[in-house]
């Protein structure tokens, strides 16, 4: 039964991934694609999930962790980017 | 048997809430509903995700796996901060609001900041 459920899910996260990459393409503004960037990130940590069921291995758990940090950070410097300019602001830059 | 049922439940769950996460993202007017759909339910989906394959390891091969927890524990906290930092920065961006919105609280404030 798991084998069968786990494969469900991952058909469910494809499509997932699918509208958020229409999202991706069609976003009228700049935000829209850093929201759909942000969550495909996030959708990410959950097929790597399903991965280590289906392959029965839970030395994935670091590439886990590695892309839920690297998927925040890289939202937050978009967001100080397209705010600004300034993605560091070290407060004696004017 | 009974924990294969629990933990099909929960990817399921998962699984299903991410989906409407990003139906949400795909047919909300406005960048803001937007990130209402995404900060709750795909959020809400991985960690469903999470906590089955969390269950899996520590019922079927009887690992304990910390570091899912972590995961876990991490996507909780920093996706709404995510999310958070998106949609000042829509509203800084002047980013339209849709026209079915009925109230903008920040408006007053954009038209006439508050002196420093």
């Amino acid at each position: 039964m798991l084998p069968i459920v786990t494969q469900i899910s991952i058909v469910f996260l494809s499509l997932s991934m699918f509208f958020l990459l229409i999202r991706l393409v069609k976003g009228p503004s700049m935000a829209d694609r850093v929201v759909a960037l942000d969550t495909i990130g996030i959708n990410l940590i959950g097929f790597i999930g399903l991965l280590m069921i289906m392959q029965n291995t839970i030395l994935y758990a670091e590439a886990l962790l590695i892309i839920a940090i690297l998927a925040f950070i890289s939202t937050l410097s978009f967001a100080k980017f397209l705010e600004g300019g300034i993605v560091i602001d070290s407060g004696n830059s004017d | 048997m009974i924990v294969e049922i629990l933990i099909s439940i929960f990817l399921l769950l998962g699984s299903g809430l991410s989906l409407l996460g990003s139906f949400g993202i795909l047919r909300f007017p406005d960048v803001y509903g937007r990130l209402h759909s995404a900060t709750k339910s795909a959020t809400l989906g991985v960690i469903g995700i999470l906590t089955g394959t969390f269950i899996y390891f520590i019922a079927v091969e009887g690992v304990f796996a910390g570091k899912i927890l972590l995961g876990i524990l991490f996507v909780f906290l920093t996706a709404p901060l995510a999310g958070f930092m998106i949609s000042r920065t829509a509203y800084r961006m002047n980013v339209k609001i849709s026209d079915r919105t009925v109230q903008d609280d920040l408006k007053k404030y954009r038209e006439n900041p508050p002196e420093k």
